[in-house]
């Protein structure tokens, strides 16, 4: 489908003859702000944890196949990279978990007010930040 | 659908300087977008430095200091100069917020200037607002009623009905939180932005309006309405206080309470 703003992209110089009007920046002198960086993070998190899940059914689908390709899935997963993935996938669960709930609460109607905002979105990065440390602690002593 | 660099026409170039005049003691200095339909050349930021100790508070007055005494083919709206109009709606120092409204003092370093975001330029800082009036023409903003006014008095609300419009009514239409919005970046053809919607709620939540049915059926629309996703840039940005994404969210709860 094409965009109707494409309509207004054209206008006319002084004599009289068509030009193509530039588009004004946006991303490239929009601030980045504590609104709009948790917003992309909140999708970015999604996409990234669509991919994990494949790392999950990898695993998964190892264990139902037996023992030599579950140590072999193990032994990846317990090797620095292995490790890193899995970092990574836990602190963008809690992120999108914490954040989810936020959104949550907005559809409800409550917390649109600036102040609200701007702590519920600090509280956001902290939480996951602690949940993911906490989980990273149980999964070490009991690992 | 999303394109998240610029065009080939629309990439900005680095520009011309215009040095401060000798003996300036405050020396502030101010680089501003400039286009023209007449130049076949891309945009390109000029850089102005301006006496600010002969120079008004605002972003708006060194504006003008520079079309008066510096290069009067610089081009901007303006207007009340007071934040009641909302003609001088730009980007500056990475906000969208009026250029009357924001002290210079409190832009650290050289102040930026750019139009409104993601719309097509006409000339300078003047973005073409056409595809955002049409919006706003789209949601019919004014009274819809059936039964006839009192012929004899106003149609009358209590105190508590007026206040819910506390907030709504405010708006000039300046278009700051439209322009902030990424979701109207990349959809404004088919999203009506946070500005439109504020509108449409200030009618929706007015006791004295009969057609709260047909404008929420109106919304009912994947892209209309639901292309928000609760950035927050637009309440952040706007240079009045009010929250459009409130708003926004009130028309969202209003759709899922008629559902049942």
């Amino acid at each position: 489908m094409t965009d109707s703003r494409d309509a207004l992209m054209l206008g006319r110089a002084s004599d009289g003859r068509l030009v193509r009007r530039p588009l004004s920046p946006h991303l490239q002198v929009y601030r980045p702000q504590i609104t709009s960086i948790l917003s992309i993070l909140h999708r970015a998190t999604g996409i990234v944890l669509s991919a994990g899940t494949l790392l999950m059914v990898w695993w998964l689908v190892a264990a139902a196949r037996g023992e030599a390709a579950y140590a072999t899935v193990s032994g990846f997963l317990r090797s620095p990279v292995g490790l890193l993935l899995l970092f990574g996938w836990t602190a963008t669960l809690w992120y999108h978990f914490c954040s989810g709930l936020r959104h949550l609460a907005w559809d409800a109607g409550w917390g649109f007010t600036l102040p609200v905002v701007h702590r519920s979105g600090w509280t956001v990065v902290i939480a996951a930040a602690v949940l993911t440390v906490l989980t990273w602690i149980v999964a070490v002593i009991v690992i | 659908m999303a394109e998240f660099t610029l065009p080939a026409n629309s990439k900005v170039r680095p520009g011309k300087t215009h040095a401060a005049p000798a003996g300036a003691k405050r020396v502030g200095s101010f680089r501003i977008y400039r286009w023209s339909p007449d130049d076949d050349e891309n945009p390109r930021l000029d850089t102005y430095e301006i006496d600010l100790d002969a120079c008004g508070p605002m972003v708006l007055d060194a504006l003008i200091k520079i079309k008066n005494e510096v290069d009067s083919t610089l081009t901007f709206r303006r207007s009340c100069r007071e934040g009641i109009c909302g003609s001088c709606a730009m980007n500056i120092d990475g906000t969208n917020t009026l250029a009357c409204l924001k002290p210079i003092d409190e832009v650290k370093g050289a102040v930026r200037i750019y139009p409104l975001p993601h719309m097509p330029v006409m000339k300078d800082l003047v973005p073409d607002l056409t595809q955002a009036y049409a919006q706003l023409r789209s949601v019919e903003p004014w009274l819809k009623a059936d039964t006839p006014a009192p012929p004899d008095a106003e149609r009358l609300q209590s105190t508590e009905e007026r206040a819910k419009l506390d907030g709504l009514w405010e708006c000039i239409l300046c278009f700051c939180c439209t322009t902030s919005c990424p979701s109207y970046w990349w959809n404004g053809d088919r999203y009506l932005g946070p500005a439109v919607l504020l509108a449409a709620y200030r009618w929706i939540a007015d006791s004295r309006d009969e057609a709260t049915g047909e404008r929420l059926d109106a919304l009912q629309d994947p892209f209309k309405l639901y292309r928000c996703h609760t950035i927050m840039n637009c309440t952040q940005t706007c240079p009045k206080n009010l929250n459009p994404a409130q708003a926004i969210g009130q028309i969202k709860t209003l759709m899922l309470e008629r559902q049942g």
